[in-house]
């Protein structure tokens, strides 16, 4: 068994032993993406259901691409057009859900900590796919999934984050997962966006952008969220650019072998520049591939024989 | 549980005297080695189907092309197991279309890892044809599938269990039967 929880939460609740678990196990379905016929039977007959209660284009596709791939049966819905809308809770919601023998619920929340919640109230299991500012573990397994297939080990292995660290799941479950296996990580932004307190995490903090990324293996750039900070956290896009945006020059710092992630979307030209996401450093489609593979191995993992068997995540 | 060895059931000597005759089997049967490739059921069939591959170039002078597959993604009993933790990889350097495959494995029982293999290989490709061979045919099989090609006929009880050791996995070769029963 390499999962112990019915629910997959966050990194902050997965052992270094699980997460390399689950990216051995996605390494073997991303195998399945090269053949003539891209799916697998192991999940017939299981339905899993996508609760996705705020936009999400990447995350929700990735999702629903894992579970066809797994041959799942799956339901999509979306806020706008659920009850919710007409004012049911989450939890009659999702209990409405569960009465009709789901095995497993992706949700994606607005609100931290929305995945814990359901996962603690339904006997099926739940996947976060992205809680508020808490955490995206998806993302986190195939940063770090993408990560092992160029470093290896990652112990001692350096990954600069970079970006509004304080609003960021990504950024926070990178963290969880990267400090279990040994990396050395520093974060990267504008003092308005970086959280006082990180070093508790065991993370470095860095102000400055070259000083950051000059000696890191990894560079995971964030997303600048536009639609969250209109001039609060900065003076403008292009300031933001200038200060700690990934450009050409800023890439002639780093070690020759030092690769650039991002989660996507891309704001082009505020948190990297055009040239860079389309050069040769960028991994970021390999990020992409490695979504659906890691995805597939989380839910292969949590179909367990027994779902009663296994323990809801701890609180 | 534990496994209690009652026999030795194959020595190195027999199980390769076996193989031997087996590649001369699968050479006859198919008339030469155009088109074959063998495909190892992962792990210890992979083991074997290597095997193969060195007495048929003995004979043949060439070395056939070989496959490993893993069906774990292809079981019928995960509601009832759950999730397997340790998954191999399934190598196939070569395009399956109108091949003739010789599915190798180490022991047939149930014919269950056969079925899944066979639908992994569909999804590869259409082969001419697929051949099964095994070092040992222990009998109860449950699904209408029989072998082409067979080391030893080994009668059993369901309670018994044959393992096929080999040099890769368990630094010897020998084929022995035993129990399992609670320590």
């Amino acid at each position: 068994m390499i999962l112990r929880s019915k629910d997959v939460l966050g990194l902050e609740d997965l052992a270094a032993e699980e997460i390399l678990g689950v990216i051995d196990i996605a390494s073997r379905f991303r195998a399945v993406f090269d053949r003539p016929v891209r799916s697998v039977p192991i999940m017939r007959g299981r339905t899993v259901v996508n609760f996705f209660h705020e936009p999400s284009t990447r995350t929700r596709i990735s999702f629903e691409l894992a579970e066809k791939r797994l041959s799942a049966d799956i339901v999509n819905f979306s806020t706008a057009t659920s009850s919710l809308s007409k004012g049911e809770t989450l939890r009659d919601t999702a209990e409405n859900l569960a009465a009709m023998k789901i095995d497993m619920l992706v949700i994606r929340h607005s609100s931290s900590g929305a995945a814990r919640y359901l996962a603690n109230v339904l006997a099926c299991s739940v996947i976060n796919a992205g809680d508020g500012a808490h955490e995206h573990p998806t993302q986190g397994l195939l940063d770090i999934m993408t990560m092992r297939q160029r470093l290896g080990d990652l112990r001692g292995r350096k990954v600069t984050i970079i970006g509004d660290i304080s609003h960021s799941r990504v950024a926070r479950s990178n963290i969880w997962g990267l400090t279990k296996l040994g990396a050395e990580v520093t974060v990267c932004g504008p003092p308005t966006m970086v959280p006082t307190g990180l070093d508790r995490l065991g993370v470095k903090v860095e102000y400055d952008l070259l000083r950051a990324v000059k000696d890191a293996d990894a560079l995971n750039v964030l997303r600048i969220q536009l639609e969250r900070h209109a001039s609060r956290s900065f003076p403008s896009n292009r300031e933001y650019h200038r200060m700690y945006g990934i450009s050409a020059e800023v890439v002639q710092k780093l070690k020759p072998e030092a690769f650039i992630m991002h989660p996507g979307p891309m704001n082009r030209d505020v948190e990297i520049a055009s040239e860079v996401a389309d050069g040769p450093r960028q991994v970021i489609l390999d990020q992409v591939a490695n979504g659906v593979a890691v995805r597939m191995a989380l839910i292969y993992l949590l179909s367990g024989g027994d779902p009663g068997a296994l323990a809801p995540a701890a609180a | 549980m534990n496994f209690t060895e009652k026999a030795v059931i194959m020595n190195a000597k027999e199980m390769n005297r076996a193989l031997k005759r087996m590649a001369h089997e699968i050479i006859e049967a198919n008339k030469g080695i155009d088109n074959l490739v063998l495909l190892g059921v992962q792990r210890r069939g992979v083991s074997l189907a290597r095997m193969l591959a060195d007495a048929i170039r003995q004979v043949e002078g060439i070395e056939v092309p070989q496959g490993a597959l893993d069906i774990t993604f292809y079981r019928d009993d995960l509601s009832r197991l759950g999730p397997s933790p340790k998954v191999s990889s399934t190598e196939m350097p070569f395009d399956v279309n109108d091949k003739i495959i010789i599915l190798v494995d180490d022991v047939l029982y149930t014919g269950r890892t056969v079925r899944a293999a066979l639908d992994v290989i569909m999804d590869w490709g259409r082969p001419q044809a697929i051949r099964l061979a095994v070092l040992v045919d222990r009998g109860h099989r449950e699904l209408p599938i029989r072998p082409d090609f067979v080391g030893k006929n080994v009668p059993t009880s369901q309670r018994e269990i044959i393992k096929v050791r080999v040099k890769e996995f368990d630094e010897k070769l020998e084929v022995v039967v035993g129990e399992v029963g609670e320590a």
